[in-house]
């Protein structure tokens, strides 16, 4: 089957239409040095051969191992009656609700995520999601440059290095100024984070717990973020926001997260899902899609996507919508999660997985040789020092059925003995007894 | 509701010099065109703008539209009522709707009579 839907005879009447003789003359503009030398593709397959060579690749994944891997991606349990809820064909078929008239369910359904995102982090809004978590710290960023229309950025380094990077990807042509203040064993340099803000600063972004695991009170730094005039954002993990202080409690003006861990499956990176919220006063820089509630003529309620005259559709170049094709069923499912645990629910998984890691942490610094990367309280992560390189640990345990963790020096040169360790309530008392045997024997 | 002691310009900005210092608004005919105004977005103080900048943006429910400078100066003041009333421009926008105060450099030119006015908005 050809993937091309124009026959040969319908190029080369539509090339002989505009006065061309070959292909090669309609892409002539095009200079020699941006072209490829060669498409280094094979010959075409047929659909069951296809099947059959990734059915062989998809073989040779490892699966059903105990994973202590989490560094922002965390494997909790799904109920099943939230992706049976999603799979609903009303929620697949809307794309993007304009007509409020025609989409009341899926606005009402946004509605109802935008509510229960913003309680859990106890910001005054959210927006209907966008793409990750990455893409929301960086929206996030640009609403702290619209609003104070300064260019620095004060990051800590124990942000995801992921979003870090992401970061950095999406600002080299625009003319920021990001300064970075090094995270020492794990931990935020809040002295120096206090240090680097100025009169210049558009934002301060922080996470809690950072990618180390570790959990820090930020609300006096960003106090100092606020009397210098600049918007201080931070990243969660919106599992813990029901037993950690929340960013509203820290007076924070933006606060993000990833969503996948709110009932999203792993699924090899996506999609995932961005949440955003912020305090009321920044409310006209926040991007995408927005569900407002309000009453028609006649004082019904119905549900609206407000703040429309910044879209796409009617300010173009100017919008700040562009990252409007949100991960809608995405936040859908994140919603059902959230309502099939409830808040006890919830607070239940964040105390069972904060229970659990304590209990590993335990285990594996009664090693000789194993310590903690630092002395700070963790939540469901946390880091140690280990006698040997983390890659090799991880390298030698695989095979036995254990992912002990992710190993650090990927992103932090000097911390290649370290390991960062997750656990969720899908991990047992027994995994761990048994992951801890295996590193005392591999040492 | 064109006041006959204000010029105009032909992106709908009404404008009144007096003392080097442009108040610049929008007309009434440009307000009941947007509807009702939900925000404005106006420049910061000491901000310099040349004659036809884009100087902020009103905003109505369906729609958004940039304002322009009707003259060349420094930004010396900005309406702040307008940031928690924006409805003020619907409901008086020759009076506290006002947006912006200008310092004006040099003469003030290309602006339009009333009367010019008149015509053009009887034209859109």
């Amino acid at each position: 089957m050809p993937y091309i839907p124009h026959t040969q005879d319908q190029q080369k009447e539509m090339l002989e239409t505009i006065g061309l003789g070959s292909m090669d003359e309609l892409f002539q503009d095009i200079p020699e040095t941006l072209t490829p030398e060669k498409f280094d593709l094979p010959r075409g397959r047929s659909e069951m051969e296809v099947t059959t060579f990734l059915r062989q690749l998809a073989s040779r994944n490892r699966t059903g191992l105990k994973s202590f891997l989490g560094a922002g991606f965390y494997d909790h349990y799904i109920p099943a009656a939230a992706p049976a809820l999603v799979s609903r064909s009303e929620f697949y078929t809307a794309y993007t609700p304009y007509q409020a008239e025609a989409s009341q369910g899926s606005l009402q359904a946004l509605f109802e995520y935008q509510t229960a995102m913003a309680r859990l982090m106890d910001m005054d809004y959210a927006n209907a999601s966008v793409y990750d978590g990455g893409t929301a710290i960086y929206e996030a960023m640009m609403m702290a440059v619209r609003h104070t229309r300064r260019k620095k950025i004060v990051i800590s380094s124990d942000l995801s290095p992921i979003y870090q990077h992401m970061l950095q990807c999406y600002t080299k042509n625009l003319h920021l100024h990001l300064e970075t203040v090094d995270q020492s064993n794990g931990l935020p340099d809040t002295k120096g984070l206090a240090r680097a803000l100025d009169q210049e600063t558009a934002a301060l972004i922080v996470q809690n717990p950072n990618f180390f695991g570790s959990i820090s009170d930020y609300s006096d730094l960003f106090q100092q973020c606020a009397a210098m005039g600049a918007v201080s954002i931070i990243s969660v993990y919106p599992v813990l926001q029901s037993v950690l202080k929340t960013p509203g409690e820290m007076k924070a003006d933006i606060a993000v997260a990833e969503g996948q861990s709110l009932g999203l499956p792993l699924s090899f990176g996506g999609p995932y899902l961005g949440i955003m919220t912020c305090s009321r006063s920044l409310i006209r820089q926040m991007p995408g899609r927005i569900v407002g509630k309000t009453r028609d003529s006649r004082g019904r309620e119905g549900f609206v996507l407000t703040l429309q005259a910044r879209e796409q559709h009617i300010r173009r170049e100017k919008a700040t919508s562009n990252i409007c094709s949100n991960q809608s069923l995405c936040a859908l499912q994140a919603l059902a999660y959230i309502c099939l645990m409830g808040p006890a629910g919830l607070e239940q998984t964040a105390l069972k997985s904060m229970e659990l890691a304590r209990y590993a942490a335990d285990k594996l610094t009664s090693i000789p040789g194993v310590s903690l990367l630092n002395k700070a309280p963790f939540g469901n992560e946390f880091a140690i020092r280990l006698p040997v390189s983390a890659y090799d640990l991880v390298d030698s345990l695989v095979p036995r059925g254990f992912v002990p963790g992710f190993p650090l020096g990927r992103y932090y040169p000097g911390l290649e003995n370290c390991l960062l360790m997750a656990c969720t309530e899908k991990i047992s008392p027994t995994d761990i007894g048994m992951l801890s045997e295996l590193i005392r024997g591999a040492l | 509701m064109i006041p006959s002691e204000l010029l105009y310009s032909r992106s709908h900005e009404w404008v009144k010099v007096q003392d080097q210092t442009a108040l610049t608004g929008i007309t009434f005919f440009a307000q009941e065109q947007l509807g009702d105004i939900t925000f404005v977005e106006l420049p910061q103080p000491g901000t310099d703008l040349e004659k036809g900048q884009e100087m902020g943006v009103v905003e109505s429910v369906k729609a958004a539209s940039e304002i322009y400078a009707p003259v060349s100066g420094q930004v010396v003041e900005v309406n702040h009522e307008l940031e928690n009333s924006p409805e003020l421009i619907n409901q008086d926008p020759y009076g506290r709707g006002w947006l912006v105060k200008i310092k004006v450099l040099g003469p003030v030119t290309g602006l339009i009579s009333p009367e010019e006015y008149a015509g053009l908005v009887e034209g859109d």
